[in-house]
């Protein structure tokens, strides 16, 4: 049964990520006030700084369990992998740097896609993991996107997508670039479906992912503090050749500017979901 | 690859200094057969040094100071040229030229980023680099297309977005990401040509279609090679390297299936021949039109779906690679 024998390879990878965090020191220091926080007390805070409400990164595994239902739901393409389309080497192969961010992370790209309840409301959600080639997007995370929309446009279901990404993955060229297109185009048809799409943007959200799909969302919501931009601040800063503002780029910046429906914290994030749910699905044929 | 174009360029002087001494002497039949013999391999010789020049030789062709820019090709391609301004929103953005026009007769929209020539129309231009209302008008121009039922032409020559304070606070993501969506439904046929500089989401803004066409030495790429060297070789010096791995050309991304024709251009590169560039891209815009012109609109949008939703490189793991996966943990 080579299906059975595959998952469970998989699951054997998956066991990389837990080791990882069981390896981890005891204490954490939060990168906002400083404090030098026990991390069983962050982890269970929804690894939010109980001091000063910084909201640490959290897993793509870890943000599926705290949306759905009981933390329960069905994984989809779960054994995606690239090709590596241009044979890509920089200062070491692509190739390799796969193979290193795979057993890193146990999982085979950086995104998980999986279908299940969110208030009882049948959804798909994707969820970005940031610790693999920091969130990038290449052809693995397009597809996988793009089948959860069509999945979500199948079914009848609602589509979540919680960005975490540095944007396009440049490994792949071009190939990454049409990722955008592909994932828009399949958010136009979900649209025209009238299905909800509410798209999540976590810290950081940049480049190719903003500008496609974290930015179409019938709610474009974000966690506080989240840094959220097309170019990167480092970017904007070499062509304008002056100081940022404080604050330039973070969730809050661009709720006064009109880009965001709201700045939600990670604790009522799943009631907010629900809510909004609520209002696009209920007694709708 | 940098050696080998290197000897066939030198071979390539060499051998057009020999025709040029030979040309006021070929009295002789032989003399004639020569130079004819000399000029064939001249010929073949240009194809070779075309097929092994460095990707970076493409990239410095693509940002010629003398290339032809979009309102060059417009000018040359179409009549009638109206231009529209603004996106009704904020402002108008002259890194976005938008407009109605006639080609060969028939009404249609332009739509294309325009960089400036001197110093004082670079800045004016904000060298290509549009801001979200400039992504704003394009798109309000091609719904104006789709109203009435005129094709959309883009022409694609940016370094990129403009990245900047202004253009985030007003949503340059949001202003892309949008007419990435409202581009893959628009209800017209829109005909992409990238003529110069394809950077990245600057570039796609306006660079979802039906037909991808991209000029001989064009480049089209995720990020600007120096930019790619100075985040994964921590080094911009290595952009050489970088213009190389990231498959940016256009005869890359034929071979790769990203886009669907390389229009020739002038011997030497379209700087050098701005009507004979016109004339070249003109042949492939008018078999592009014909070709989405005689699909029924439905059909023309489930093809531009289909088009884009195959592009990607991925496969099912196998047993074999997550076996090396987890042997490897
Ligand atoms: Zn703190």
């Amino acid at each position: 049964m080579p299906l059975f024998r595959k998952k469970k390879r998989l699951r054997k990878l998956e066991r990389a990520e837990e080791r990882t965090v069981r390896t981890e020191g005891v204490f954490i220091k939060c990168e906002k006030c400083r404090e030098v926080l026990y991390r069983k007390d962050v982890e269970e805070n929804l690894r939010v700084c109980p001091k000063c409400g910084y909201h640490f990164k959290i897993s793509a595994r870890r943000r599926l369990e705290l949306l759905f239902d009981e933390g329960q739901y069905q994984e989809h393409d779960a054994q995606l992998v690239t090709t590596d389309p241009l044979n890509f080497v920089d200062k070491k192969s692509y190739k390799q740097r796969l193979a290193e961010m795979q057993k890193a992370t146990g999982l085979l790209d950086a995104v998980i896609t999986g279908e299940g309840t969110l208030g009882g409301y049948r959804t798909i959600i994707a969820a970005m993991e940031y610790q693999f080639i920091g969130g990038s997007m290449g052809s693995v995370v397009g597809e996988k996107i793009a089948r959860a929309i069509e999945r979500a446009e199948q079914g009848r279901m609602a589509l979540i997508i919680v960005s975490c990404s540095g944007g396009a993955r440049m490994m792949e060229g071009v190939f990454s670039l049409m990722q955008m297109a592909k994932i828009a185009a399949a958010l136009a048809r979900l649209d025209e479906a009238r299905l909800p799409y509410i798209s999540v943007l976590t810290d950081p959200t940049t480049g190719g992912v903003t500008a496609s799909f974290a930015m179409l969302g019938d709610l474009n919501i974000a966690e506080p503090g989240a840094l959220i931009g097309f170019a990167g601040p480092r970017v904007i800063q070499q062509t304008i050749r002056q100081k940022l503002p404080e604050g330039f780029q973070r969730s809050e910046f661009l709720l006064r500017h009109g880009m965001l429906d709201a700045v939600v914290p990670r604790k009522e994030l799943r009631p907010y979901l629900i809510r909004a749910l609520g209002f696009m699905m209920d007694g709708r044929r | 690859m940098e050696e080998e174009f290197e000897q066939l360029d030198g071979e390539r002087r060499q051998l057009e200094q020999k025709i040029a001494e030979l040309l006021p002497v070929a009295s002789t039949e032989e003399a004639r057969r020569e130079l004819q013999r000399l000029r064939t391999r001249l010929q073949r010789l240009e194809e070779r040094i075309l097929a092994h020049m460095p990707a970076m030789g493409r990239v410095k062709l693509a940002r010629h100071p003398d290339r032809p820019y979009t309102l060059d090709f417009i000018e040359r391609l179409f009549t009638d040229f109206s231009e529209i301004h603004g996106d009704r929103r904020f402002a108008d953005d002259p890194a976005m030229v938008c407009g109605m026009a006639r080609f060969h007769g028939e009404p249609v929209v332009v739509i294309g980023q325009q960089k400036g020539r001197d110093l004082k129309e670079r800045q004016y231009r904000n060298f290509g680099m549009a801001k979200p209302e400039g992504y704003r008008k394009a798109l309000r121009a091609m719904k104006l297309a789709e109203k009435f039922n005129r094709p959309v032409f883009t022409l694609i020559d940016t370094p990129g977005a403009y990245p900047g304070i202004d253009a985030e606070e007003r949503g340059q993501a949001e202003a892309i990401a949008y007419n990435l969506r409202e581009m893959a439904r628009l209800r017209t046929p829109i005909i992409v040509t990238i003529t110069g500089e394809g950077g990245s989401g600057g570039a796609l803004g306006i660079g979802v279609g039906d037909i991808i066409n991209m000029l001989e030495n064009a480049i089209y790429s995720v990020i600007s090679p120096e930019g790619c060297a100075a985040i994964l070789w921590k080094d911009a010096g290595q952009a050489d390297k970088a213009a190389e791995g990231l498959k940016l050309t256009a005869q890359d991304l034929l071979s790769l299936g990203l886009i669907d024709r390389i229009v020739p251009e002038p011997r030497g590169g379209a700087h050098l021949d701005y009507d004979e560039a016109a004339r070249l891209l003109d042949t492939y815009l008018v078999e592009a039109l014909a070709r989405v012109s005689e699909l029924p609109i439905d059909e023309l949008l489930q093809r531009r779906y289909e088009k884009f939703r195959r592009m990607g490189a991925f496969q099912e793991a196998t047993e074999e690679i997550l076996r090396q996966l987890t042997n490897a943990g």
